[in-house]
């Protein structure tokens, strides 16, 4: 593995196809071909050494086909991820194992198996996302720096073989003054904004060097982009949390630790008015209502920390009212406003004479804190014997049950007691129901209103890593610009004894490489240069 | 000594790289951000009221094993293993066992009227804000955990139960 001595004297790493400083071509292919200037023909150092462990490692990392291949599996992955719905938009209350077998037959029992269910949470998936991250490191450092070593190491003067194997050449009779040609050709080329050199008889004029480092600085914006995505399972660094709150309801926020509580004091719906001139006409074209503002009235409180489940000690921070995108934001959280949904409050009843339907009295039942007995004056009194928030008929165990412990569907077992019926008569009431289990009632609970409440939906977010992700995004759109707005162009004049010649390489748009070469050439009335591989097309 | 100096630097990435790989691998897949309570941590301590309004705080039974259960009327199997938790309660409340049920956001009428039909007469407090589910991440129900008298949290438990488990747990978290 010894270094290779250049006959222009520069030693070149073992695996070298260019030499760095001259040009000349160390790897000898036939003659005639064009260099290949990838990675200006340095040696990739992970295509030569291949001993131990640790390069055989790196060696595969630094492989772009590996990198490739990574990048096609994980977009393979993330699109089956998307056939079924992922494990936090199927119902909460299901065992997800038997959720996906039932509703997906055997494909959906391979799918939680394999963890496409939490895709972005399943450990191959995380993996194969540090291997891409692996990969880009690997393979920049391997390109990156050999590229910048030779380019900055570029001699002004080329080997005759580097120059006349580029795409574009040309050979012009050597002009009488030299010096004169020289000193015009370093001006027309300075005209175009190139930046020029000179070795005695040769010149080289490049610009747009950096636009070579576009992809390696798009990479290390690709690479902090990663890390803080891995950032957000550091515990502290980013929290997502729901919470449901009712009118009036006091709760600790989410994911302060119970540091922060809010209160709800009221949710604001509004909709357009379709009286109003200016809506009506599209109202009526969409049909039906539109929201004009979700908004829950909230205080902020912060709370002396007490054990969990005891009545905190609040202190009032702000009241706020939380809009749709007007989040409510205090120490590094934003409250949002992504849900809201109706439930039933409270529910009122008549006790009634079943034969005459007289009035004997009225109570109203509050569906989050029943009473055991609400009494109606004149000895009439309504025992709640039992309550179901979410009723059911459990006919396994004939009886009736609950679903939830949300009112979506309230029922009650009442005994009535009058002074005509000191022992009591059971009735019982659910929604469309009204049941008289003995049949021999003389009294009954007649339905009498319901009330309804908001209950609003927040989303906590806090999100440290987003200023990380942010600086990678831009990092990335800045190598990316950097690479794509801007080309690496490089001219080399050489005078030898009979001739002149032109080289002209550039790292992508040839056309414009080419119109300035013409512009040149014409203007020190050289022959043009000729593109070599056009010509080699047309032969 | 250049090929030496590669060596330690193609090392030192790779190993950086896979140190922060394996954090993250170990955080998403091994510690489940759904379970802040496992096997092996204390207790966090909680206050709550039971179901006559007193307050019950979890270290009031320190020195006593505590099978702490989280439940509600709206759980079928919470239901069905509820006489089996009564029944073994009664055996082991004299040798420093203690059943502590923690009923999920329910109305006290619901649980009252529950426990009256169950005959049970372990202390059921009412976890009505739901902050003491968030502090244990408890995710299905029925979830038992088995406190140690020390308070130290010896195995969690989901799913329903019944005289020869609960018996099972009892005799492990018996001082």
């Amino acid at each position: 593995m010894d270094k290779i001595k250049c006959e222009c004297g520069h030693l070149n790493p073992y695996g070298t196809i260019l030499c760095e400083s001259c040009g000349k071509p160390i790897q000898e292919e036939a003659d005639h071909q064009l260099l290949n200037m990838r990675y200006e023909g340095t040696a990739r150092r992970s295509q030569t050494y291949n001993t131990n462990f640790v390069d055989k490692t790196w060696n595969f990392f630094s492989s772009v086909k590996v990198g490739v291949w990574l990048i096609v599996i994980t977009l393979i992955a993330s699109a089956i991820g998307t056939i079924f719905p992922q494990q936090m938009y199927i119902p909460q209350n299901v065992n997800p194992a038997a959720h996906y077998e039932n509703e997906y037959g055997v494909l959906g029992e391979i799918y939680y198996l394999l963890g496409f269910h939490n895709l972005y949470s399943s450990w191959w998936f995380v993996l194969l996302l540090g291997l891409i991250g692996v990969s880009i490191t690997v393979a920049s450092i391997d390109r990156g720096i050999p590229l910048y070593r030779s380019l900055k190491n570029q001699r002004v003067t080329k080997h005759e073989n580097f120059l006349k194997r580029q795409r574009m050449f040309g050979t012009t009779k050597r002009p009488e003054d030299e010096e004169q040609f020289i000193e015009e050709a370093i001006f027309r080329l300075k005209e175009k904004r190139y930046k020029v050199r000179r070795e005695g008889n040769n010149i080289l004029a490049e610009k747009g060097r950096f636009s070579r480092w576009g992809p390696y600085v798009n990479h290390v914006g690709l690479i902090i982009f990663l890390l803080g995505a891995m950032l957000r399972i550091v515990p502290g660094m980013y929290i997502d949390e729901d919470m449901w709150v009712r009118e009036g309801e006091t709760k600790a926020v989410k994911g302060t630790d119970r540091e922060y509580y809010l209160k709800h004091e009221q949710f604001v719906l509004e909709t357009y008015d379709p009286k109003e001139e200016r809506y009506s006409d599209a109202l009526n074209r969409v049909g039906g209502t539109v929201v004009k503002n979700y908004q829950s009235d909230v205080v902020l409180y912060k709370a002396d920390k007490k054990l969990p489940g005891a009545k905190p000690e609040l202190t009032e921070v702000k009241e706020y009212p939380i809009q749709v995108n007007r989040p409510l934001q205090f120490d590094g959280f934003s409250v949002y406003q992504v849900d809201y949904r109706q439930e039933m409050s409270e529910m009122s009843f008549q006790l009634q004479n079943k034969e005459t339907e007289d009035a004997i009295g009225e109570f109203t039942v509050d569906l989050q804190n029943p009473k055991n007995e609400y009494d109606l004056g004149d000895g009439n009194k309504v025992i709640l014997r039992n309550y179901y928030p979410d009723f059911y008929f459990d006919k396994e165990r004939n009886q009736p049950a609950t679903r939830t412990n949300v009112p979506n569907n309230p029922a009650f077992i009442f005994n009535m007691i009058t002074p005509e019926t000191p022992d009591g008569e059971i009735a019982f009431i659910g929604i469309r129901q009204n049941l008289d289990p003995s049949g021999e009632n003389q009294y009954k609970i007649a339905f009498n209103g319901v009330d309804t409440e908001f209950i609003t939906g927040l989303t906590v977010n806090r999100d440290y890593t987003l200023p990380i992700i942010f600086v990678g995004g831009i990092i990335f759109m800045i190598g990316v610009v950097q690479g794509l707005y801007w080309n690496h162009r490089r001219i080399w004049l050489k005078l030898n004894e009979e001739e002149v010649w032109v080289a002209a390489h550039t790292n992508k748009n040839w056309h414009g490489i080419k119109r300035e070469v013409d512009d040149v050439t014409s203007k020190l009335q050289l022959n043009p240069a000729i593109d070599q591989q056009e010509k080699k097309k047309e032969r | 000594m250049k090929k030496q100096q590669r060596f330690i630097m193609r090392t030192v990435i790779l190993a950086v790289i896979a140190l922060a790989l394996g954090y993250t691998l170990f955080q998403t897949v091994f510690s489940d951000k759904e379970e802040p309570v496992a096997a092996g941590d204390m207790a966090p301590n909680f206050v709550l009221k039971d179901l006559d309004g007193n307050e019950v705080e979890l270290e009031d039974f320190k020195g006593k094993g505590v099978f702490l259960n989280f439940w509600g009327t709206y759980c079928p199997p919470c239901e069905k293993e509820m006489p089996a938790i009564q029944r073994q309660y009664e055996k082991y409340k004299d040798q420093g066992v203690v059943v502590l049920a923690v009923d999920i956001a329910e109305t006290e009428l619901t649980v009252k009227k529950f426990a009256e039909e169950k005959n049970l007469t372990f202390p059921i407090v009412l976890d009505q804000q739901r902050e003491v589910v968030d502090t244990y991440g408890v995710g299905n129900l029925p979830a038992t955990y088995l406190i140690s008298p020390e308070g130290e949290v010896l195995d969690k438990i989901t799913g329903e139960l019944n005289d020869t488990r609960v018996r099972d747990y009892m005799e492990q978290i018996k001082p």
